[in-house]
């Protein structure tokens, strides 16, 4: 989220630096609402005085593979390292940066220098000092060895560090999104005398981590559990107020479902259950449902055209198939009413960044047929004009392939709908690239430039690279926004350049968006702050405490 | 165990030995091409799931994992770290294979060994009580049962057993295989994983409690009408030591020929049950490597699985031959 405006805060540098603060946040409080009235942390429970003490199982579905993402960003790692290695940086649910290893921070005008003013007193969980040479080691790695950290930090030339507690980034060119993206999850901060001259991949650190956070790793026993206790030291004192964190992998759905009905579970998100069995698990006496703390993720199902296909390059086919699937439908049948339906390509819930005027293409079988015997495909004798075939990310679930299915037949197309396991699909998309739509689970992510960018940004068409641009998309002025959006680094203007982006693309029918969907986390109503950012359960967990 | 069949028995471990050698390095290497045939590898399985990659993230995994050299030369690496004694490494879990599984096997082992022992158990006794009642209404009864047993699934069986046992009685957990952090030692420890290990085991069990069953209850009846038995009883032996010495000890000759054929079975079963109860053992440990594309976990579960039944079938004969003197061991 950027920075300095020269139009909204003339003098901004020249501000002490706690303004300078302030004045990000209000840009921050801006762009999160879209408008809206800044608010600071929307406490969900602000319930009683948190106590101390409790044992928190926490559900992750499945195993991570690494307790650290530094070098993976699997989501189930993603669940589990924050609560042990810090960021710089953490949010509230409407995207406003608080204070975490970074206790004030101010990004010059030209939005080539960002300083953070380090927390003293910070020890990692060895006993060491947390210092400046941390933050500079990390984003170092980050950019060299992290899925996304090398596009977020691709442009840094140097983190200086003047002092133990002040660690400088330059950068080459601005990097709007840079502010945004210092989350735990994200950009954790781990410690450099454990990975100095290692390969982060394989450093023993993710097998049993050593960080600054308010949970220290105890034991990971295979296939079963991970056991984190709190951290006494921990530099927010009284915090954390849990005694222990159990995480537990449970990979059937069902059993899930039993577990919390079992009562042998506190905390999952997801959701843990199918869609389905949602409204019956969050029925259960002293369970809750939220769908909060998923805007970080920015999760959506989209719907993607090979442009190698002749037949798709016709727009009048592209708008004809947007026309035929009923996206509300899609929502209620499919997700349970889970989520919002989704007209652009960049989610809903993005609000700094989503084009509130445009509305979905809208469902209109008349339309969709008469677009397709404009475009020279009449009905054959057997009702169908020709047949495509379709893919799609089994985190989509396979009803949402069997929907469009059934949508497209309604208009004589006869979609040959193939459903794999994840790594094949994969595979297929990506490397052998034989489909002609592509049913896609793509994360927005907290800024469009790292997670819309990708697929349809003509330079990202990359044969073999997992969610690159699969459509083979090339539109020289959304290469142009898609560019300019970037490097811009004042805020409004930025903001501008996305919402002519979302233009162009939604006029060219590039892709559909559909669905925004909702992640939904299950909890005992016990446990308390589960859900104070934009991160949800995936955030550090300090704050979380236990009804007695 | 007689001295005369120690030599025989001896002698009919080394055969099998050297006939396992070739065999288990046949399987090696068909089960090398065949995951070959599968699309992906473990690096596009971990770029995938890390959410986004570049191609240089995708060709480093590559290089590091040795995925970008020919399939002739990974093959012929992959013996060479074998004839080494090592199961290499794996790409997903950072650690050595042979780590992986030992940590496993004891669980998937200690699963499959009290699956096995309830289905005979179960599966011989109610077998033995159709045969005695044949034909009236307690073999009827039983037979249905027997059937229900046979043709549900068994992740079916164990979501049942969950919601009665767990949820609905909150008698058993629903899953896992000890009370976590709980630090249990000695005989409390043994109670504390009895109890996580009953339901899956019997949800392992039932299918073959209904084969077991169904195979002791014809067994009986056939083996009744034998001379022997006949004998037996016109020399005024309780109906009850008949039964037991003279029928059940000749009837369970077919049941433990397909107990031992039962056993790769179960391995694959478990990795059903593993899955719906959370159990730690190797079925779930070789479905994860499948979905990962975690081929050397999945070879070494695969060497060692073919190695088991190898030892099982050479166990069943020396049981086969104690249970039936007249039976030679191979």
């Amino acid at each position: 989220m950027a920075l300095p405006t020269t139009d909204t805060f003339p003098s901004l540098a020249s501000r002490p630096r706690r303004a300078v603060l302030k004045g990000l946040l209000a840009v921050a409080c801006v762009l999160g609402a879209a408008g809206g009235a800044p608010a600071w942390a929307a406490d969900p429970q602000p319930a009683s005085q948190p106590v101390r003490g409790g044992v928190l199982r926490f559900l992750v579905e499945h195993e991570p593979s690494t307790l650290v993402t530094i070098a993976h960003t699997a989501g189930p790692t993603q669940r589990v390292s924050p609560k042990v290695t810090e960021g710089l940086l953490t949010y509230d649910l409407d995207f406003n940066p608080k204070p975490a290893l970074a206790t004030e921070w101010s990004v010059s005008p030209d939005g080539l220098t960002y300083t953070f003013k380090l927390r003293e007193g910070v020890k990692w969980h060895d006993g060491r000092d947390f210092t400046a040479d941390d933050v500079a080691y990390s984003i170092q790695l980050l950019k060299e060895g992290h899925p996304r950290g090398r596009a977020t930090f691709a442009s840094v030339t140097a983190v200086e560090t003047p002092d133990p507690h002040t660690a400088i980034i330059r950068l080459s060119k601005p990097a709007p999104y840079l502010l945004t993206a210092l989350d735990a999850n994200e950009s954790p901060i781990v410690a450099k005398h454990i990975y100095a001259g290692t390969d982060p991949l394989t450093n023993k650190n993710g097998a049993a981590p050593v960080g600054t956070g308010p949970f220290i790793f105890k034991e990971w026993v295979r296939g079963s559990h991970i056991i984190l206790e709190r951290n006494p030291d921990y530099w927010d004192k009284g915090k954390p107020y849990l005694d222990r964190i159990v995480v537990r992998f449970i990979a059937d759905q069902s059993a899930r479902s039993a577990a919390f009905e079992a009562g042998e579970l506190d905390l999952a998100g997801g959701p843990p259950v199918p869609y389905a069995d949602l409204a019956r698990v969050s029925a259960l006496p002293g369970i809750g449902a939220e769908t909060r703390g998923y805007e970080y993720a920015g999760r959506m199902t989209q719907l993607y055209f090979n442009f190698e296909r002749p037949i798709l390059q016709d727009k009048r086919v592209r708008l004809a198939i947007a026309h035929a699937i009923d996206q509300q439908k899609l929502l209620d049948v499919v997700y349970y009413g889970y989520g919002a339906v989704a007209p652009s390509v960049i989610s809903p819930k993005l609000k700094a960044f989503y084009d509130p005027a445009l509305e979905p293409y809208g469902f209109d079988l008349k339309a969709a047929n008469r677009l397709l015997d404009e475009a020279g495909y009449p009905r054959k004798a057997d009702g169908t004009r020709f047949a495509l075939k379709l893919y799609a990310n089994p985190f989509n679930t396979q009803a949402a392939g069997d929907f469009v299915k059934q949508a497209l037949a309604k208009v004589g197309i006869a979609v040959d709908f193939q459903f794999f396991d994840f790594s094949t699909y994969i595979q297929k998309t990506y490397t052998g690239r034989d489909f002609d739509l592509t049913l896609e689970s793509l994360q927005n992510l907290f800024d469009p430039t790292l997670g819309v960018q990708r697929t349809l940004w003509s330079k990202n068409f990359r044969v073999g690279l997992p969610f690159s641009n699969a459509s083979h998309y090339a539109n020289p002025e959304v290469d142009r926004l898609l560019e300019a959006a970037a490097i811009e680094p004042d805020p409004a203007k930025r903001r501008q350049l996305w919402l002519d982006f979302q233009k162009v693309v939604y006029a060219d029918v590039a892709a559909l968006g559909l669905i925004a969907t909702d992640g939904v986390t299950i909890f005992n109503k016990k446990v308390k702050n589960h859900t104070i950012g934009v991160t949800g359960v995936d955030a550090s967990f300090a704050d979380v405490w236990i009804e007695k | 165990m007689t001295t005369r069949r120690l030599p025989r028995i001896l002698k009919a471990v080394r055969r099998t030995a050297l006939q396992a050698v070739p065999t288990v390095i046949g399987i090696l290497i068909l089960n090398f091409f065949l995951l070959r045939l599968t699309p992906g590898d473990a690096a596009d399985a971990l770029a995938g799931e890390a959410g986004a990659a570049t191609v240089e993230t995708l060709a480093a995994l590559k290089s590091k994992f040795g995925l970008d050299l020919p399939v002739l030369e990974q093959l012929g690496g992959y013996l060479s770290n074998l004839a080494h004694f090592s199961l290499g490494v794996s790409p997903r879990y950072n650690q050595p294979v042979a780590e992986l599984i030992a940590a496993r096997l004891p669980n998937t082992l200690s699963l499959m060994g009290l699956a096995l022992v309830f289905a005979l158990l179960i599966g011989i006794t109610l077998g033995a009580l159709m045969a005695s009642f044949a034909g009236r209404p307690t073999d009827r009864v039983l037979s249905v049962v027997a059937l229900l047993f046979y043709s549900i699934p068994s992740f079916w069986i164990g979501l049942m057993l969950i919601v009665l046992f767990s949820v609905k009685l909150g008698w058993l957990p629903t899953g896992g295989a000890e009370t976590i952090g709980a630090n249990l030692t000695g005989w409390d420890a043994v109670l504390d994983r009895a109890r996580y290990q009953i339901l899956p085991a019997l949800s392992l069990a039932l299918f073959y409690v209904a084969i077991y069953a169904r195979l002791t209850r014809d067994d009986m009846i056939e083996v009744r009408t034998q001379d022997h038995v006949r004998t037996a009883r016109a020399k005024g032996l309780s109906p009850f030591a008949v039964t037991r010495d003279h029928v059940l000890r000749n009837a369970l000759i077919p049941v433990t020929t397909m107990a031992g054929i039962h056993l790769a079975g179960l391995m694959g079963g478990a990795v059903v049950v593993e899955t719906v109860f959370s159990w730690p053992g190797l079925g779930r440990l070789a479905y994860e490597a499948v979905m990962g594309r975690d081929f050397h976990v999945l070879l070494g579960i695969l060497l060692l699985s073919s190695l088991l039944v190898v030892a099982v079938n050479a166990a069943i004969d020396i049981l086969q031959a104690w249970l039936d003197p007249r039976i030679e061991v191979r």
